[in-house]
């Protein structure tokens, strides 16, 4: 998703805090909304949401970071999410990850494509251990996964 | 439709009536049940559950047959799973293109698709009853997941749901409930292990007018889903066990805690909430017994450490996931400061079932300290993986074997993983051991939140703990040194081995990290830590030699300690490996292989430049094993 311009991001995390009722204890949830509005949490976003809840910026950075929901990054517009749990990585999920970055030609730790249509990032436990190892594209979740089945499942996005 | 739509359910009476009448209304219409949670999801059953209801309509039969969308059935490995009901018929790997026959065949005739049916040795076996990974179960907790529509407070009340609720509010005081939940022997099942009926008693005993009950929700344990599927299939499940408890304790306020990575289960939540609202069940004056209670969804933002108690309530606060040390405990002072009962997914869910059929009978299964059942995620190198809910007591080898089926391609059995990144791995000596909260922590274990992640020949117990250390490293808080530090330096140290620059008095080092580590870190977290390097060192110290001595992995999965070849007898000469070797560290000619050449010269076919064989050069292979995935004549060997 691309990289959203001021005005968007301000207006954007104005509507999410008035919708939880400027609490201090929404901040979380806040964050969480404009992450999933935008793909990522905007720097306009992140000093809006400061001044309106009156949380000073770094405890708001603070909690953004702490937490892997977010990212700070603009990502792609597909998010690659590889399940690292562990029944996932006693069937092979370090190998899916490895067939990802090089079907999608991502080197030296970059985790998003060129053109912005991928994003790759490891992530926790997904809870669909029965069927490891597990990817999701977005809202579609990928199991059973071998690394020569990567490439046409990629396709289907492209 | 729904027949409970917006009148309140006033009366123990009114809940009866109505879960009468719906009964009363499925009357024996034959069901097709498609399970709809997220692993049959994968597998395509959205899919599969329209085409049935396509084809229902088709064959004019909407009216005699219902298809129902169920959560989680347990089979993971075999979804898509539709089950036809009453009579138990089992399907499985059912695709769209199966819908019509089944409808025509099994519904309308009661005639069996044979390929769709599952079978142990080539024998087919027709119900769900029968087949070992469901024979050998006792699902309490799990009880109503293939049954009904999570989606639907009627479908909960026809199954009796809110029935216990209604004794609690109606025949019971709060200090009644609370001995009865001790009576039961019920201990938590998130991982502690703490006597339920002990909490809800300190809580219920802390002063104060305000005061919180929370679900747990977060199942950070990689390799456990017991907890989504509860909530995904049974929400109403949970809501009922959490205003009993509410009841008992003498709390207005509840609130669920959500993993970030859950979404389906806060929507199905949030929609069994939504409903309790509209028929009076949360609110003011529950069922007429005065009782006022209501609950909210908080979600996580993605921290494991946030399964921690006090990290949790920081969490719903809006604040960092940071524990703090527990010398008042959060039943005294929890959210908000409040007295707060917190509770997993599973202990809630077993509430409703407790009060229904009484704690003797809860306290007659399982084992002298370990009552009920539990549920497990049985994952890894196990052929039927899914969710499976035993009695306690029950051995290892029952689990593995009798209901998972034995090891992935007949593989030997190397060890079982339990208890998350807190608990350890147990070799085969102990396959007949009970399992109970104390029994897995007697060989190094513990019982966790339920994830058994079952490994084989094929897995190194050295890699394993890495895995667990590198897990733990990104997932501490940083709050106190011990964890923040001391899991990093585990980490390093095990990398280290597993790229053969181990050396012997790492082992040493290791142990007094891990000792340090677990007598001085601030929360649960860190102190458990060391687990899974403890447990793997006491058991396959071999291994772990293997690595540092001999710079060999037995088990073949440390890249930097095992060789790619190229089999040249195999090789066809495409130049794929080359082509992908990210050093180019691979060469050869591309062309026919030489022995296909000679093959085609004998029969006369001269055309084609004939290939040499592809080799790696040793000096500057980098291990990444990129080779061995795209070759496609498997002519790669690793050694």
């Amino acid at each position: 998703m691309p990289v959203v311009e001021e005005d968007r991001a301000v207006q954007g995390a104005d509507a999410v805090v008035d919708g939880y009722g400027v609490r201090r204890d929404s901040l979380i949830h806040v964050l969480q909304d404009v992450q999933q509005e935008f793909g990522y949490l905007p720097r306009a976003s992140v000093r809006r949401v400061s001044e309106r809840l009156r949380v000073p910026l770094a405890e708001v950075l603070r909690v953004a970071t702490f937490y892997s929901a977010f990212s700070l990054e603009p990502q792609g517009e597909h998010l690659i999410c590889v399940c690292m749990g562990t029944a996932c990585h006693v069937r092979g999920a370090p190998r899916i990850v490895s067939a990802i970055r090089r079907h999608l030609r991502l080197k030296d730790g970059r985790r998003t494509t060129e053109d912005m249509k991928f994003t790759v990032k490891a992530v926790r436990c997904l809870g669909c251990c029965a069927l490891a190892p597990v990817i999701t594209i977005g809202q579609d979740v990928h199991g059973q996964l071998t690394p020569d089945r990567i490439a046409r499942v990629l396709r289907n996005y492209e | 439709m729904a027949i409970a739509t917006s009148p309140r359910i006033e009366s123990r009476q009114a809940l009866r009536e109505l879960a009468d009448a719906l009964k009363c209304r499925a009357g024996s219409k034959p069901v097709v049940s498609v399970c709809r949670g997220t692993g049959c999801t994968a597998s395509g059953s959205g899919r599969t559950y329209e085409a049935l209801r396509q084809a229902a309509a088709e064959l004019g039969m909407h009216e005699q047959v219902e298809i129902l969308g169920t959560g989680c059935h347990g089979l993971c490995e075999l979804g898509p799973l539709v089950v036809i009901r009453p009579r138990g018929v089992f399907y499985h790997r059912v695709k769209p293109e199966d819908a019509r026959e089944i409808l025509d065949k099994t519904v309308g005739s009661g005639e069996l698709i044979e390929r769709l049916l599952y079978k142990v040795d080539g024998d087919a076996i027709v119900h769900e009853h029968d087949i070992p990974f469901y024979k050998k179960q006792m699902r309490i907790a799990l009880r109503l997941n293939g049954l009904m529509d999570p989606m639907s407070i009627d479908d909960y009340v026809r199954e009796g749901g809110y029935q216990s609720l209604a004794k609690v509010l109606l025949d019971y005081a709060p200090e009644q409930v609370i001995q009865e939940i001790s009576a039961s022997g019920l201990r938590g099942r998130g991982g502690g292990g703490f006597p339920t009926g002990r909490k809800w008693a300190s809580c219920r005993k802390a002063h104060g007018d305000v005061k919180y009950v929370l679900c747990n929700g977060d199942e950070g344990d990689p390799g456990a889903f017991m907890d989504r599927s509860i909530m995904e299939a049974n929400p109403h499940g949970v809501l009922e066990g959490m205003i009993i408890g509410s009841y008992a304790i003498g709390a207005g306020h509840g609130v669920i805690y959500v993993r970030h990575e859950y979404p389906l289960a806060v929507r199905t939540l949030r929609r069994a909430i939504e409903q309790a609202r509209e028929v009076g069940l949360l609110g003011e004056d529950i069922l007429g017994s005065g009782h006022c209670f209501d609950i909210a969804i908080a979600r996580g933002g993605g921290a494991f450490v946030c399964g921690e108690s006090t990290a949790l309530m920081a969490s719903v606060e809006g604040r960092v996931g940071e524990p703090r040390a527990k010398h008042i405990h959060t039943v005294e002072s929890g959210l908000w400061g409040k007295p707060s009962c917190l509770n997993n997914v599973e202990t809630w869910a077993n509430i409703p079932v407790i009060i229904e059929r009484g704690a003797d009978w809860f306290a007659s299964i399982g084992t002298e300290k370990s009552k009920g059942t539990k549920v497990f995620s049985l994952v890894g190198k196990v052929k039927n993986t899914g969710l499976v809910e035993v009695p306690m007591g029950i051995t290892l080898r029952e689990i593995i074997y009798g209901i998972g089926g034995g090891i992935l391609g007949d593989k030997a059995f190397k060890a079982v993983q339990t208890g998350g990144p807190s608990g350890g791995c147990i070799p085969a000596q102990y396959l007949d051991m009970p399992v109970d909260f104390d029994e897995l922590t007697k060989v190094g274990s513990m019982m966790g939140s339920g994830g058994m992640i079952v490994m084989d020949e094929d897995s190194c117990m050295v890699d394993v703990a890495r895995y667990f250390l590198d897990f733990l490293r990104g997932e501490s808080c940083g709050k106190c040194t011990p964890c923040r530090e001391g899991n990093q330096r585990m980490y390093e140290i095990l990398d280290r081995i597993c790229e053969g620059r181990g050396a012997e008095d790492d082992l040493q080092l290791l142990a007094d990290i891990a000792d340090t580590v677990r007598t001085t870190s601030l929360c649960q977290l860190g102190k458990t830590a060391p687990n899974p390097v403890l447990s793997t060192l006491g058991y396959f110290r071999d291994e772990y030699l293997a690595h540092i001595r001999d710079k060999r992995c037995p088990a073949g999965v440390c890249r930097a300690l095992i060789r790619f070849t190229i089999a040249p007898d195999v090789c066809t000469c495409c130049g794929r490996c080359a082509r992908e070797c990210p050093v180019q560290c691979i060469a050869g000619k591309t062309g026919k292989a030489p022995a296909k050449a000679r093959k085609d010269a004998r029969t006369g076919k001269k055309k084609g430049r004939v290939g040499e064989p592809f080799r790696i050069d040793q000096d500057r292979c980098v291990k990444c094993g990129t080779c061995l995935d795209v070759c496609p004549a498997g002519a790669v060997r690793r050694a």
